[in-house]
């Protein structure tokens, strides 16, 4: 039976298995849009920016562990769609985007909004397709699904031409993906996780360093039991925040540019470290001839070009996480064990509590401004660690990563390798879509959530109820807290001046707004955001001059952390390790 | 000397990808994204004409070079690839050249020519073209000995690389060899 392209389209996204997409209709794609009128069984949630449609499917994807889909225009549409493309590559979430194109006869003739798609986004996505001919559709996407999902995950981009969604045509559903040029690899070699279970079995200081991968993989009973089986001590990125209980005797928390004090001491000193899924970003290894000097490294990772490519590994294993991580712990199993190392491991726990006891993770108390330490962890306490957390990008969300204890993986949503700011609302809209009976809470910055706060009007029109909590600083605070650390106080360009007012901004989009300036009013706030059933914005006036620590300047060693605010001898040190943002 | 200790050094990799729309401009995006340089590339197609085999030739110590390797073996479009340089190949290169052709240098430029095998593809009363192959070293030598007699234009192709048969597989001795990115015990595989 032969049908428009624009209905092959969504016959397609059906046999995937889609069931919601966002996006925001135009010109070409209007073919689509038509089709949709009476199209059954797809949900289409109307954005008010493209890159609001990205975003949402960025949350639906991270939140399901399904393939989110979104699709806009051509033109702007698409060049709009390019951050949150980028930040799903930077994060390897599996997103399919569909853009509109002019037809194909126009192609290159600079028509009415007209780019050049694929050339913008060959960068931004794993792979693209620019669709010629109505036949190629049904392979494309059905492709387009099986580069997005495996291996490592990440966004694909198919660019409609218009003629080619308006001819009709048959549709061709291969059954299987076959493809020559790609067959990723998800089984480790067997001979590298032997002598990973070796070292591990003998290691007297070892630390897991685990990230994204483990939450993509699936693979957080595996690591939890590998963890307990060996007690080795856990520390996770950002993006792994969730694979391993925040509060776990074995918790290290988070490391890094803003981790704890004790894991980043635990990781510098271990002499075996295992990364799983993680890809020892910058931000994670600051000064990277100074990162763990003295261990043996095991790196876990889908991604060959992510082995040895910031850190030299000393036994590389490509896989998929889980199944290396199931072979890893049958592999110990099997491993002598004189006990040796077990009895080591005593000491280094005794080290690691010392550590802790040390320096945990403090901000000073204050009985008249709000400290956003004290309302993340006031939210983590009324939510018992069970919220769906969504953050954007600046000093908020890395008090939500170091303050909120996560129980599960899949409940935190945080914009990590690419740090696009306004990232929070628009994918919060998709984690609460995805999930619409569960508590979804934006925690957001005054800067980060302007970026994008036209979505309200989706909350309320769409039902989904939000909940945003603004970390209300007046300004770009993680910008100032670098000014005021590494650039001598010199404040420039970082005010924002207690405007809009949240309250009424919240209120002309239907939703509900709340404030509260005092540190006895948050809970009460809280309680009554958490048991309003409509979108709401609760904006929290807090200390401007509150900084995140621990803080590792780029280019410092871990173990060069400022963990209060700087003396002028902190900020001469800093200064001298500061090789650049 | 670069940061892990090996020396820049030029590398030739063969590449064959999926001859589909934009592949070119992906290896290409690539080597302008990651940083790396490229010194030359050519292009063409296979005996299997859905595949196109790309010659690249790419400086860089091992560090780098395996890191090119591995990200040309991440794009969707790649089938494989392979790094000549320590196995046995074959490299060459074709130029055209137009040479000024005085009446006094006329001798001249034709006895250069043979003794590099080239070809006189094109002559007028002022010019002639030469067309040669080789090695890069052999092209170079050529056209610095054309060079007084005035280069007016000079085409080269890039390099094409292909290996040897098994048979005149040269087996090095095992110091004189130097290590090879798949070599190492800590790859264990790519992509593919």
């Amino acid at each position: 039976m032969k049908q428009a392209g624009a209905r092959i389209v969504l016959e397609c996204l059906k046999r995937e298995g889609v069931d919601l997409i966002f996006g925001l209709p135009g010109g070409a794609v209007l073919p689509i849009y038509d089709a949709l009128y009476d199209f059954e069984g797809l949900r289409h949630v109307l954005v008010r920016q493209e890159a609001a449609a990205g975003h949402a499917a960025e949350g639906y994807a991270r939140a399901t562990g399904k393939v989110g889909v979104c699709l806009v225009t051509s033109g702007p549409a698409c060049t709009n769609l390019v951050t949150a493309l980028q930040d799903a590559m930077m994060d390897s979430i599996p997103i399919v985007a569909f853009t509109g194109q002019v037809p194909t006869h126009l192609i290159g003739n600079d028509a009415f909004q007209e780019a050049d798609n694929v050339g913008i986004t060959r960068s931004a996505t794993k792979h693209n397709f620019l669709v010629k001919d109505g036949k190629d559709l049904g392979p494309i996407i059905r492709e387009a699904f099986h580069i997005a999902l495996t291996g490592r995950p990440g966004p694909v981009h198919v660019d409609l031409p218009k003629d080619i969604l308006v001819k009709e045509t048959e549709l061709i559903w291969p059954e299987k993906v076959v493809m020559r040029s790609y067959n990723p690899n998800y089984d480790g070699h067997p001979g590298q996780i032997k002598r990973a279970a070796r070292a591990l079995v003998r290691a007297r200081k070892p630390v897991l360093y685990v990230g994204g991968g483990v939450i993509s993989a699936d693979a957080d009973a595996e690591l939890r039991e590998l963890a307990e089986l060996t007690q080795i001590p856990v520390t996770t990125t950002l993006m792994g925040l969730g694979a391993f209980p925040s509060e776990h005797p074995l918790s290290l928390e988070m490391l890094g540019m803003h981790g704890t004090y004790y894991a980043n001491m635990a990781v510098h000193h271990s002499d075996v470290l295992v990364s799983v899924g993680a890809r020892f970003d910058d931000r994670v290894t600051g000064r990277v001839d100074a990162f763990a000097p003295h261990a043996e490294i095991i790196h876990i990772d889908i991604d060959p070009s992510s082995i040895s490519k910031n850190i030299k590994v000393d036994v590389p294993i490509v896989g998929d996480c889980r199944r290396v991580l199931r072979s890893l712990i049958d592999a110990i199993k099997q491993e002598k064990d004189d006990g040796g190392g077990r009895e080591a491991r005593k000491a280094w726990h005794g080290q690691i509590a010392e550590w802790k006891a040390a320096q945990p993770l403090r901000y000073e108390w204050s009985d008249d401004v709000i400290k956003p330490q004290y309302v993340i962890q006031e939210l983590s306490n009324l939510t018992r660690g069970e919220a769906l957390v969504v953050t954007g990008v600046g000093q908020h969300q890395m008090w939500a990563a170091q303050y909120y204890k996560f129980k599960h993986p899949r409940a935190w949503f945080t914009s990590g390798g690419l740090g696009t700011m306004g990232y929070g609302l628009p994918t919060a809209m998709g984690v609460q879509a995805a999930h619409p009976g569960r508590l979804v809470v934006n925690v957001d910055g005054d800067g980060s959530f302007a970026m994008n706060s036209q979505e309200l009007a989706t909350c309320f029109t769409e039902h989904l109820p939000v909940k945003t909590v603004i970390i209300n600083n007046s300004g770009h605070g993680m910008v100032r807290q670098w000014q005021r650390i590494i650039y001598k106080e010199r404040y420039c360009a970082i005010d924002l001046p207690g405007i809009p007012d949240w309250v009424k901004l919240a209120e002309a989009y239907g939703c509900v707004g709340l404030r509260v300036t005092k540190p006895s009013e948050v809970v009460p706030a809280l309680e009554k955001m958490l048991s309003t059933p409509a979108p709401v914005v609760l904006d929290v006036v807090v200390d401007k001059d509150e900084c995140v620590f621990p803080m590792v300047p780029a280019g410092g060693a871990n173990t060069d952390m400022i963990l209060a605010p700087p003396s002028r001898e902190t900020r001469e040190r800093a200064e001298k390790s500061q090789t650049g943002f | 000397m670069s940061a892990n200790g090996s020396e820049p050094r030029k590398h030739t990799i063969a590449v064959l990808v999926e001859n589909k729309f934009g592949v070119l401009s992906r290896v290409a995006g690539l080597f302008s994204a990651r940083g790396y340089n490229i010194e030359s590339l050519s292009v063409g197609e296979t005996l299997d004409p859905s595949v196109s085999r790309m010659t690249l030739v790419v400086s860089g110590d091992e560090f780098v070079i395996e890191q090119v390797m591995k990200q040309l073996h991440k794009l969707i479009d790649v089938i494989k690839v392979n790094d000549l340089t320590d196995d046995s190949h074959v490299e060459r290169e074709l130029v055209l050249v137009r040479v000024n052709a005085e009446p006094q240098h006329r001798a001249e430029i034709l006895r250069v020519g043979d003794i590099f095998r080239a070809k006189v593809v094109d002559v007028t009363a002022v010019s002639y073209v030469l067309e040669a192959t080789g090695d890069e070293g052999k092209i170079d030598a050529m056209l610095e000995l054309l060079r007084p007699m005035g280069i007016q234009e000079v085409v080269r192709t890039g390099k094409v690389a292909i290996g040897r048969g098994p048979k005149t597989r040269v087996k090095r001795a095992p110091e004189a060899r130097r290590p090879r990115v798949s070599d190492d015990p800590r790859v264990v595989g790519f992509a593919d």
